[in-house]
């Protein structure tokens, strides 16, 4: 048996080689069970331990593609090692006993089994275990795919041909820690055959290292917890904040899958009777600075991206659409999917935030993907003093945004330029026009406007090359066109394109308009991806999956997307993009 | 049929194992995982059952001298028998464990102590029977064991 397994490019073989690792302190069954798998041609590591298991999976964290594991073991609970797998390891994990109670099955899969076998073991069940691993990589492609959808924008398509070729130039354009990342990124999207291989965390969180996490984590309080605190809380020096922050990530998507039902009804509550903003922020607070988190995760550990992708944001949500629409129906088409994602388009009048409401109304737990979307992104800011936002247009606000990060001068310039017309919307009529809606738009306003700042900040993070400073100053300036004429629609509108756009998916009115809506909008997010890598498609990414995660529906294939850069395509588009504009 | 005696006696010996209850289809699963990588895989199975078993029957007996009895712990270690004894598809035992579990979830003591001395009775010749059986299979030629599989 090779060694590589099924990871090599051996698709012939499938699924012979699949490595399994059994977990079992039955020496009886483990001598059986290696007897069995060995006869379906895996290639089998036999483990006494749950803590000797969970070494060897550490030590070779892309040597298994599943693991079998007994539920009582000595050493460690079997649930207890299935968390960890759950955790550290993007692996399936079936478990076994005798006891066929329902309690314990539910248990079991409650904590992330894929499967649950029950003693005695047959060698028919064993053959067939290959399917979770193989189910597992459909998922992956079809969550590439229905990101892909998602995406739907020509540009994108067209751009991901490019990707190819395109990847050396955009790797020029980029700190080294950012094409390290799509290196990965584009690998992660290729190798599809290799689950194992998209893992990104290299830190091994033993089990102290995870209780000093989860201390910290307590410490400072679930609601308020960031990386950066539960770093200096942890006081491990070779620990860097991306490493908490992904680890936190998943720590939070592990929890949200044990207690997702309630949690979403809650929050669902929470969000409903959302009035002053600021009170919601209370209620949904954690999911929005996990977001943020999340975020600053995949940005390499710049603080301020969260922030960034109030464009790509409002394409976003539609977005979110879409994807409700490919997973809740056999929706081939992205775009024809919006139509779903409105189930009132009057309702969807003014900006978000009635747009969350006309979602809000509606009890279903894929809008309340959507729905718990734009609220985070909302929140999230609402965290940024109002003072900063109502001074928008003056300097002082600048300085303010900025005020923590060396800037070049000339991004300086930049950013009043496009800071303008940004302030000029939101001190626009359309604001006061509803009463309930306009505080929200406000604050919709606001994110826009600071995520448009955030991109400067970002670069500002980096060690740039001097050439960026100039691709800077050119890509800024269509994104405060674009800002302002998008801002003018809302003033006009009441709306926002926003809702324009859902009409027009609403009404089934063709989608070349729509997609043209959206592609412009991305084609801002682009220019800022050239600057910043991945952020704004990142951001979109893990906007996505949280709330997700939530949704039992989706809860395995969360995760997934959520740690693999499956933007990739879109980043290297994005970057030619803004190249070639 | 066979013809050679000894290979028959074993056939007969091994169908009586089922027949009368002692052993269930696991079994017949160790046998069929039989190969000319491991020509004694049943009885090497057998054996580990054995050696491995006798330390959990010590532990289950250690617990059933301490009084109250402790029904979480001994229905835990119950569980790992039972789990093991599935292993060989010891049928009359597991039948045991399944009943042992049962006083422990009703709090019976009494019916504990009982299904374990029922246990022990049924585990030990079990094993007498089955050490017979691998003994004939010995003399009847290495290949005999594997005088079940139909290939």
């Amino acid at each position: 048996m090779v060694e590589s397994g099924f990871s090599s490019p051996r698709h012939d073989a499938f699924p012979a080689g699949l490595r399994v690792l059994v977990v079992d302190d039955d020496p009886t069954w483990l001598k059986i069970l290696e007897k069995m798998l060995k006869k379906c041609s895996y290639e089998v590591t036999t483990c006494g331990l749950a803590r000797d298991a969970l070494s060897l999976l550490r030590e070779r964290k892309d040597g298994y593609d599943i693991v079998i594991s007994d539920v009582n073991m000595p050493d460690m609970d079997g649930f207890k090692l299935l968390e960890h797998v759950g955790l550290e390891m993007d692996l399936p994990v079936i478990m076994m006993s005798v006891d066929g109670e329902t309690s314990r099955v539910m248990k079991g899969v409650q904590h992330g089994a894929c499967d649950y076998l029950l003693k005695p073991i047959r060698m028919k069940e064993l053959r067939n275990i290959w399917q979770h691993v193989f189910r597992k990589k459909i998922h992956e492609v079809r969550d590439i795919e229905s990101l892909e959808g998602n995406e739907g924008l020509q540009m994108t398509r067209s751009g991901s041909d490019l990707v190819d070729d395109g990847h050396l130039l955009s790797g020029e354009d980029m700190n080294s820690a950012r094409k390290r990342k799509d290196a990965e990124n584009k690998h992660d999207d290729r190798d599809l055959s290799d689950p194992s291989s998209t893992k990104k965390a290299r830190v091994v969180w033993t089990v102290d290292l995870h209780q000093k996490f989860v201390k910290a984590v307590n410490q400072i309080g679930f609601d308020k917890v960031g990386p950066k605190k539960i770093l200096d809380l942890m006081n491990v020096p070779w620990l860097t904040r991306e490493n908490v922050a992904s680890h936190l990530q998943k720590y939070r998507l592990y929890l949200s899958r044990l207690q997702k039902d309630s949690d979403v009804k809650n929050s669902f509550v929470g969000m409903k009777h959302s009035d002053p903003p600021s009170k919601d922020s209370t209620d949904c607070f954690g999911i929005h600075s996990s977001m943020s988190v999340i975020q600053d995760d995949v940005s390499n550990g710049t603080y301020n991206f969260s922030v960034n992708n109030s464009l790509v944001q409002n394409v976003d949500l539609n977005h979110e659409g879409d994807k409700k629409g490919i997973t809740s129906a056999p929706v081939a088409e992205p775009k024809g999917a919006l139509s779903i994602d409105i189930p009132d388009p009057h309702k969807a009048q003014s900006s978000q935030i009635s747009f969350d409401h006309s979602l809000g109304s509606v009890d279903s737990g894929l809008k309340f993907a959507l729905f718990n979307s734009t609220n985070q992104t909302r929140y999230s800011w609402s965290e940024i003093p109002e003072i900063q936002f109502k001074q928008e247009c003056e300097p002082l606000q600048l300085e303010n945004g900025f005020s923590q990060l060396p800037l070049p001068g000339s991004q300086h310039q930049v950013q009043t330029e496009y800071l303008q017309p940004a302030a000029s919307i939101s001190s626009g009529p359309s604001i006061t026009e509803k009463e309930v809606s306009s505080r929200p738009l406000y604050d919709e306003y606001r994110s826009n406007h600071v995520k448009h700042l955030s991109p400067t900040e970002a670069v500002d993070l980096f060690p740039v090359p001097s050439r960026n400073q100039t691709l800077n100053n050119q890509v800024f300036n269509p994104i405060s066109a674009t800002t302002s004429s998008m801002k003018n629609q809302g003033i006009s509108l009441n709306d926002l394109e926003f809702a324009q756009r859902n009409l027009n998916g609403g009404v089934g009115v063709p989608i070349a308009s729509l997609s043209e809506d959206l592609q412009f909008c991305w084609l801002q997010g682009e220019c800022y991806a050239m600057n910043i890598g991945l952020q704004d498609f990142e951001c979109i990414e893990y906007n996505d999956p949280a709330p997700i995660a939530e949704i039992p529906f989706l809860l395995y294939d969360a995760p997934r997307f959520d740690h693999e850069h499956l933007f990739d395509p879109t980043e290297y588009a994005a970057i030619d993009q803004g190249l070639f504009a | 049929m066979e013809r050679n005696p000894m290979r028959r006696q074993l056939a007969i010996m091994r169908q009586s194992l089922f027949d009368q209850g002692y052993l269930d289809e696991q079994f017949i699963q160790l046998e069929e995982l039989q190969d000319d990588a491991n020509p004694n895989f049943v009885e090497e199975v057998v054996t580990l059952y054995y050696r491995d078993s006798a330390r959990i029957i010590l532990n289950l007996e250690q617990a059933l001298e301490r009084k109250p009895f402790d029904f979480n712990k001994l229905d835990g270690l119950m569980h790992q028998f039972k789990g093991s004894s599935s292993s060989i598809g010891a049928k009359k035992v597991k039948a045991e464990c399944t009943l042992f579990r049962e006083y422990c979830k009703s709090g019976n003591g009494e019916g504990c102590t009982r299904a374990f001395q029922q246990l022990k009775r049924e585990y030990a010749t079990l094993k007498r029977k089955l050490e017979a059986y691998f003994q004939l299979a010995r003399q009847a030629g290495p290949a005999e064991t594997a005088c079940c599989r139909k290939e």
